[in-house]
């Protein structure tokens, strides 16, 4: 999902072996609780391991939202509307909100968001595959709320009954807003497919384009996913990469089939045995290229990223000089 | 000069309506609490959450350590005779 980089890193992702009685004694209460679903919170005892699967985990989450605000501001200034416009703006807000939520959420474990913005800045962090690839026409936008967030919905809802507290309240707070993106997205393509043949022609490409990243979106197969024992097993994460993505597909099969557009999966199928669809094979190399940096527009939402960081520089260069310039008076005038 | 990279995190508390009490609802940087409730007014009030806002330093906060919440909060669990439960009232008496 946000989170896939854990996946491929997932070879040393082993829980330490207690390094002592002393230690063995405390991991077993840490587990007891959170067998007990007993939130763990920031100053509690927690596993080395467990604080820095979740530092990566909420990081990565973190960056996913804020480098996700490119490929829809992007349509910021040519939304077909001012209503639109005013939607997407709100949306993408949201968004930069989701991701100042999770990176306080990842302070509280000891890391700073200084360090953490760097990790992003220099290439180093992993954010989600999903925002590597572009967003052509307007029709993209309402494919990317309707497929992107509601993903994003399947997997953050049960964050919010995640193990660590400062990420499953932050979860909380941003679930309650992605219900509107998923909407208006679905709303976008609504009009869309109810529009002329060019308008249903942009929608059905659009879906094309996004349908398979967004299944891709919820990270390798269970069968190659080595990581997920640990994070079961200390409630970080609920469900399987598989189930979850099982669940979208039956979700979204019949919003696309009320929309009229056609899935691009000549294989997806309807299994009457096993109450679910099923789908043809996806192509895991290009997710892997695209994780690696190798995707249609990884290196530009690194530039665009790193070009508003720095043109921001006198921003808060300014705002530092305001803050002294209100102590220094504060000060003189206490004198 | 104070530079962006330690402006301090600030606690953010909101009044979610008049006659409730402030909440805790999470945390942000800024150069200072004038910013901070710039900040927080947008990262916490998007939606009508609040009528009110409070912002502090979280080094201003003094927080009691988890390794003492048995000696601390324990000692309350076996007084049960501070909750009206405790008393056996007979059906008869009314009003009590
Ligand atoms: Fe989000
Ligand atoms: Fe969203």
């Amino acid at each position: 999902m946000y989170t896939q980089g854990l996946d491929a890193a997932g070879a040393d992702a082993r829980a330490d072996s207690a390094a002592s009685d002393d230690e063995a004694a405390l991991l077993q209460r840490f587990q007891r609780r959170v067998d007990a679903e007993e939130k763990i919170e920031p100053k509690d005892w927690m596993p080395e391991r467990y604080r820095s699967t979740l530092i990566r985990q909420i990081s990565q989450h973190a960056h996913s939202e804020i480098v996700g605000m490119l490929p829809e501001g992007n349509w910021i200034t040519r939304a077909p509307t001012l209503q639109r416009k005013a939607i997407l703006i709100a949306k993408v807000q949201d968004e930069g909100g989701h991701g100042a939520y999770l990176y306080s959420a990842a302070e509280t474990l000891g890391v700073s968001r200084d360090q953490l913005i760097d990790q992003l800045l220099s290439g180093k962090a992993k954010y989600s595959s999903i925002f590597n690839y572009p967003t052509p026409t307007w029709a993209d936008v309402g494919a990317i709320g309707w497929l992107v967030d509601g993903a994003a919905i399947m997997n953050q809802i049960p964050l919010c009954r995640c193990s660590y507290g400062p990420y499953a309240r932050a979860m909380v707070r941003v679930c309650r807003e992605e219900s509107f993106h998923q909407r208006q997205g679905y709303d976008i393509m609504l009009r869309l497919s109810q529009g002329s043949a060019a308008q249903r022609r942009m929608a059905q490409e659009a879906l094309n384009r996004w349908w398979w990243p967004a299944l891709m979106m919820f990270g390798p197969p269970d069968a190659d996913s080595t990581h997920s024992s640990d994070s079961q097993r200390w409630k970080i994460k609920r469900f399987s990469n598989d189930e979850l993505r099982q669940k979208f597909v039956d979700f979204t099969v019949p919003q696309a089939q009320f929309l009229g557009l056609t899935v691009p999966d000549p294989e997806l199928r309807w299994n009457e045995a096993a109450e679910r669809h099923d789908i043809g094979a996806i192509d895991w190399r290009e997710f892997e290229q695209v994780l690696k940096g190798n995707g249609p527009c990884n290196a530009e939402r690194l530039a665009a990223r790193r070009s508003a960081h720095e043109q921001g520089a006198w921003v808060r260069e300014a705002a530092s000089a305001y803050a002294e310039k209100r102590r220094a008076r504060g000060a003189s005038r206490a004198a | 000069m104070q530079t962006e990279r330690d402006w301090p995190l600030f606690e953010i508390f909101v009044r979610a309506r008049a006659g409730l009490d402030h909440k805790h609802v999470g945390s942000l940087h800024a150069a200072d609490a004038a910013m901070a409730l710039e900040h927080a007014r947008d990262l916490y009030t998007r939606r009508e959450e609040g009528v009110s806002l409070w912002v502090v330093r979280s080094s201003d906060i003094t927080a009691s350590d988890p390794a003492d919440s048995e000696s601390l909060f324990e000692p309350a669990r076996d007084k049960i005779y501070r909750h009206p439960t405790f008393y056996a009232i007979p059906d008869e008496v009314k009003t009590l």
